[in-house]
């Protein structure tokens, strides 16, 4: 009895990864400040500062980029830029 | 003392996956071509699909037989071209001499900076750490003082893992490892060599320079100086960027190729993604390769050396057909053909002009194609067409460059240091 392959489709969405629309300004220095960004409810977070940046990967959401540990409300989360071929999107982890 | 290092990304297509999409972790995971079709090869395998004998190269009907439970996913160059790039990113920056050996290896020469870490193993140990930080996938980093022995001390440990080859340890690491195993030891070299009762690295090392001469030629005392760790190659720069060594392009056919005629569309089809490749790299080919899958698998690749060097797809064409007449003999048909333009250099190389060539014309074909190109560019692909790839409307309808486009990075280029 031929079995039906396994459709990898099911297992290409990521429960953690959310990419965000991001209020940001690039210095004339080249630093890139994230102000604010849109969650995926559609509410808008002020970010209050940086603390941190690196390269990291995030394996909870899938994926590796800059990565902003950012305070937000009095927490601290983690904003990630990811960047192919000139284009930059921003995601973040879902909890 | 020179210290080189050669690190792997274990399982490099795999692990890519596997970082992007957290639900495959766990489960037995493939990369494999053209999932959709009748054709396709595994190209990596995660750890968990290992213990059911899936390996790279394997057919995915195959392996779907050993491990029904296999997830299989096609591949995502974009993605690995990226990773290859933060990969070699990390690496130069610990020295300016990075040589990449496809995608996923690279050897780094570390001499220059061993007085500020002190040894070869902990930078090999931080560059680990950082790729699985950074990138989020393992690698496995050989340490030694020279190319060929760094790249077999990757192959040792892994996943994640340094292995240290010295002068003092070769002959207890190296020298008891399967002569297959080294370097620039192919399928016929090995099972000539296992002819003549040569099974260890050792033994390469122990034979007569003299007696692997005569059986090898050149290459034979290449083999003696690998094994005996006197591989004195450098680690070339590349300034972080990948070489291109050549382009090519190859399919299986929607249906099987009965004769020449159904072999010149699919040629011609290949040819023109392969010259447009070529033109979009600033490149022309001085040898055209064709490689020729016959219905029952097995297969041959040609080669012919050009009077002047190209990126005209009706000259790599016409070579191909050439190369065809002359060494297919059709007692079957043909599954599947390639193209690819290897020996390159760039456009304007200055070449020899034949006598027996109209110039004029072939720089009209040249300017031509740069105009098929534009308009491809900003109509499509199917917005202008030969007459020939017509004539058949299932062989013809292939769009080889969006369908096929792999940036080979001297891919499957034989070893040679």
């Amino acid at each position: 009895m031929a079995v039906d392959p396994i459709d990898y489709r099911a297992y290409m969405d990521s429960d953690h990864k959310v990419y965000v629309d991001v209020n940001e300004t690039r210095t004339r220095d080249g630093k890139l400040i994230p102000h604010s960004f849109v969650w995926e409810d559609g509410r808008e977070y002020e970010v209050d500062g940086v603390t941190d940046v690196r390269n990291a990967a995030s394996l909870k959401a899938g994926g590796a980029g800059v990565r902003y540990t950012v305070k937000v409300r009095n927490r601290e989360a983690y904003m990630y830029l990811e960047e192919d071929q000139g284009v930059s999107k921003w995601f973040m982890e879902r909890k | 003392m020179r210290t080189v290092l050669h690190a792997d990304m274990n399982n490099a297509y795999a692990s890519i996956e596997m970082l992007h999409h957290p639900k495959l972790r766990g489960h037995p995971v493939a990369v494999g071509g053209s999932v959709e079709q009748r054709h396709g090869i595994i190209l990596a395998r995660n750890y968990e699909a290992r213990p059911y004998g899936i390996r790279v190269g394997q057919a995915l009907w195959e392996a779907r037989e050993k491990c029904p439970g296999l997830i299989i996913v096609p591949p995502d160059y974009g993605k690995y071209l990226r990773f290859s790039r933060l990969f070699r990113g990390i690496l130069s920056e610990y020295s300016p001499q990075v040589e990449p050996f496809g995608l996923d290896e690279s050897w780094v020469d570390v001499t220059g900076v061993l007085w500020r870490y002190g040894s070869g193993e902990r930078i090999a140990d931080e560059i680990r750490a950082r790729v699985k930080s950074e990138l989020g996938i393992t690698v496995s980093v050989g340490v030694s003082f020279n190319k060929v022995f760094a790249k077999l001390g990757s192959d040792m440990k892994k996943p994640d893992a340094t292995t240290v080859i010295t002068e003092e340890n070769y002959r207890d690491v190296v020298w008891p490892v399967p002569a297959s195993e080294l370097l620039g030891v192919g399928r016929s070299t090995g099972r000539k060599l296992h002819r003549y009762g040569i099974r260890t690295i050792g033994d390469i090392a122990r034979c007569e320079p003299a007696l692997l001469q005569s059986w090898f030629g050149k290459w034979g005392l290449f083999l003696w100086t690998y094994a005996n760790g006197l591989d004195a190659s450098p680690v070339h720069e590349t300034g972080g960027e990948s070489v291109v060594k050549s382009v090519g392009n190859s399919t299986t056919a929607p249906r099987d190729l009965e004769d020449e005629g159904d072999c010149h569309i699919v040629f011609q089809n290949l040819a023109e993604s392969v010259a447009e490749r070529m033109r979009d790299l600033g490149l022309m080919a001085r040898t055209v390769e064709i490689s020729l899958r016959a219905s029952d698998l097995s297969w041959c690749t040609r080669q012919r050396a050009l009077g002047t060097p190209t990126h005209i797809s009706t000259e790599l064409c016409d070579t191909a057909m050439c190369l065809l007449r002359e060494h297919y003999s059709w007692e079957k048909p043909l599954r599947g053909v390639g193209i690819r333009g290897t020996d390159l250099v760039p456009i304007g190389s200055p070449w020899q002009v034949s006598l027996f060539r109209d110039a004029g014309r072939r720089e009209k074909l040249e300017q031509m194609e740069f105009v098929v190109d534009g308009i491809r560019h900003r109509f499509g692909h199917f917005s202008v067409s030969r007459a020939l790839l017509m004539t058949d409307s299932k062989l013809g309808r292939l769009d080889a460059k969006a369908e096929h486009t792999i940036h080979p990075v001297g891919y499957d280029v034989p070893a040679k240091l």
